[in-house]
């Protein structure tokens, strides 16, 4: 079995999320995409899920404040 | 579903605080009325403790940060916490993290094994063995012929076995990396012939043969196999780093292994592990020092530095450097170079942010500088 980014303690977990999910992400926050944080195409774990340009990843991360915490960055 | 997590999905509290709620209201064992009104007014404190709109988060992050930074010691050797290796500590570790080095003073990595290996000590010290970077004074002699042009090698057998090398493997490893020579193998021992004859040649061959790295990690300096005490499992620390390379070894449990060094976390796993390692990091050297920051002040640091997908430091190449605005670059570094080059390109600054409004003396979009109030014309008040 070949070894997942995602399984690594240091990686939250990276979601992909559709068109139409994106769109009511951005409905929701209030902020147009450019406006999001950023994650390159050629982030190692980027590559992984497969995510384009222009598309919305959704990372669940553990926070220590918080306990979990969404964040949305946009793939350039 | 309780009728509990049922109430505490309504509101839009962070895990943590609902988590913390519901610990206390079973402890309480608390009917739904009061559980319902427990929530509420937990949900009102909640809103009253949230940061205000406009408020200057990074200035109070700054100041968080460096106040206890004045009292950071500036020693930077000797690290008794794990093993024998020196690890940099103190001011010049946490300047090292926010700066973002590619190659940090002393990197290190924590090795976690997978389960059959972690419990059995041979194991454990059989890939740390395949770490290790291995030349060839490790595992054998060294003897120049200055007559005859050639160096003999003569491999230890005890320390070839420990790092399961045989002659035939040094042998065809030297020929595979050294030029202008033959090599020969004999009772046991390997010869190289220089083929010139030229005593600098054979110098250089010399000097080339002990760089060469015969098994391992070339970047991985030393492992020490310790036990931890908490979970009884073997652990591997090393000096130097090489994350890619370790987590592909056999027996190494790869989603547990971490190295110190930042950049390398970022281009192996990415920006968000980044993040992670970045608060971590700071933590674990403010920590250490017996200083105690709020981990809130640190994540809003990690954000900011993460916020481009690539990595970026705190200074002159990275955050600051990026500015916009001319003036606010000139008052942090190398206001003469800043101020030169944006006269020659002909910059313009739109006093759109903070430090430049300060500048030329006008109010500054903070707090409740940044409210703006328009009166419509006609409307009644």
């Amino acid at each position: 079995m070949k070894f997942r980014l995602q399984d690594h303690i240091l990686v939250p977990k990276h979601i992909l999320l559709s068109d139409e999910e994106a769109e009511e992400v951005l409905k929701t926050l209030g902020v147009k995409k450019e406006q999001l944080p950023k994650i390159r195409a050629d982030d190692p774990v980027a590559k992984e899920i497969g995510a384009k340009p222009g598309q919305i990843v959704k990372i669940i991360r553990e926070s220590p404040t918080a306990g979990k915490s969404v964040a949305y960055r946009l793939v350039i | 579903m309780t009728t509990l997590d049922k109430i505490l999905d309504e509101y839009p509290l962070p895990l943590s605080v609902k988590e913390e709620i519901k610990k206390e209201l079973e402890k309480i064992n608390a009917s739904e009325d009061i559980a319902r009104k427990v929530v509420e007014r937990c949900y009102q404190v909640y809103l009253r403790n949230l940061m205000e709109p406009g408020e200057a988060a990074g200035i109070v992050a700054a100041q968080s940060i460096g106040e206890p930074g004045t009292q950071m010691t500036m020693r930077t050797f000797h690290y008794a916490g794990v093993a024998e290796i020196d690890v940099t500590l103190g001011l010049p570790r946490l300047i090292e993290i926010l700066d973002v080095r590619k190659n940090p003073s002393t990197p290190m990595m924590t090795v976690r094994l997978l389960p059959e290996y972690a419990t059995d000590k041979e194991k454990a010290t059989e890939i740390a063995n395949k770490i290790e970077a291995t030349y060839i004074l490790d595992v054998a002699d060294l003897a120049t012929d200055i007559r005859r042009m050639r160096i003999i090698v003569t491999p230890d057998e005890k320390a070839m076995s420990k790092k399961g090398l045989s002659v035939d493997e040094v042998k065809k490893k030297i020929e595979k990396s050294l030029k202008n020579v033959e090599v020969a193998e004999g009772e046991g021992k390997i010869v190289i012939q220089i083929t010139e004859p030229s005593y600098k040649v054979l110098m250089d061959t010399l000097d080339k043969l002990k760089k060469l790295v015969l098994a391992g990690i070339k970047e991985i300096r030393r492992v020490i196999v310790r036990k931890d005490e908490e979970s009884g499992e073997y652990v591997l620390y090393t000096e130097g780093s090489n994350l890619k390379k370790v987590m592909k070894v056999k027996g190494v449990d790869a989603s547990r292994t971490i190295t110190n060094n930042i950049y390398e976390i970022y281009e192996v796993l990415g920006i968000e592990a980044a993040r992670n390692a970045v608060i971590r990091e700071a933590i674990s050297t403010l920590e250490e020092q017996g200083l105690e920051v709020n981990v809130r002040h640190i994540m809003l640091v990690a954000d900011v530095m993460t916020v481009d997908g690539e990595l970026r430091q705190i200074g002159r190449h990275g955050v600051a450097g990026e500015k916009q605005s001319i003036l606010a670059r000139a008052a942090f570094e190398m206001t003469v170079n800043n101020l030169l080059e944006a006269a020659v390109r002909g910059d313009v600054d739109r006093l759109k942010g903070i430090t430049e409004n300060i500048i030329v003396g006008q109010p500054i979009k903070l707090g409740t500088g940044d409210v703006e109030l328009v009166l419509k014309l006609g409307s009644k008040l």
